[in-house]
């Protein structure tokens, strides 16, 4: 197999990218730059095996419907980093990691096992008021919670850049 | 017997301490097995961590550490 090394600064670059749009957006990657530049390298690795950035620390299928939800930034980031302080993998932490005052700790898996993918999505919600009638569908991005209401997702998610196949409809 | 993959930055800690620590183990990066290769080691892993996560670390056929847990991990080693 003749496949093209990642380049230290193939690296640098993504892991440039990557912090700005992590500090636009409110997030922070994890203040250990070897740790993070290897994740990086994982991430480039990823793409170049399956054509996308599959998380690191996880298994991809190779088949990009079936990755989706964990196709970086993945839809458990946000959570993860609001109850463990950092997301699955740690490349993005909260404040009091990013500043050295808690330390990161390896956190339990929250995507469901291979078994039960694709099967717990529809929560129903009972209501026991009509549901209101509105003009438009409501779109939320998975990956930030992004609602909006028109006729068609975005193409990219104007908060957090997730592409259009990472949008749920919500209502 | 440790499963990990090969991207995998808490895998590769798990992977570092064992060395450290001077045990001898097999591993897997799974992610760089195919096919039917893959499927028996994502069963295998399954057996002793229902979410199939990434490291697994199956001691001595007996009991497995999920995720890069040192202290667990040490102490596991420490007898
Ligand atoms: S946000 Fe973290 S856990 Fe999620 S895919 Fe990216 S590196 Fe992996």
């Amino acid at each position: 197999m003749n496949v093209p090394e990642i380049t230290e600064m193939a690296i640098d670059a993504a892991y440039r990218t990557l912090k700005a749009d992590a500090e636009k957006n409110g997030y922070r990657l994890n203040p250990d730059g070897d740790f993070v530049k290897n994740l990086i390298r994982g991430l480039l690795k990823n793409e170049q095996r399956y054509g996308y950035r599959a998380c690191p620390c996880r298994l991809a299928s190779g088949k990009k419907d079936e990755d989706l939800d964990i196709v970086c930034p993945c839809d458990y980031r946000d959570t993860d980093i609001e109850e463990y302080g950092a997301c699955y993998c740690a490349l993005y932490v909260n404040e009091a990691i990013s500043t050295g005052k808690q330390k990161v700790a390896p956190i339990p898996e929250r995507r469901p096992p291979r078994s039960e993918r694709g099967k717990t999505r529809v929560v129903k919600i009972v209501s026991t008021t009509a549901t209101p009638v509105f003009p438009l569908p409501v779109w939320r991005c998975k990956v930030c919670g992004y609602l909006c209401a028109r006729e068609q997702p975005p193409g990219i998610c104007p908060i957090c850049k997730a592409t259009k196949e990472r949008f749920e409809r919500f209502v | 017997m440790l499963y990990a993959l090969s991207t995998c930055q808490w895998c590769h800690k798990t992977k570092v301490l064992l060395e450290e620590l001077g045990i001898a183990f097999d591993y897997d990066y799974v992610d760089l097995l195919e096919g039917k290769e893959q499927d028996a080691a994502l069963d295998e892993i399954e057996r002793w961590n229902r979410s199939g996560s990434f490291p697994t670390l199956v001691i001595d056929n007996k009991r497995a550490i999920v995720g890069f847990r040192e202290q667990e991990i040490r102490e596991a080693f420490a007898a």
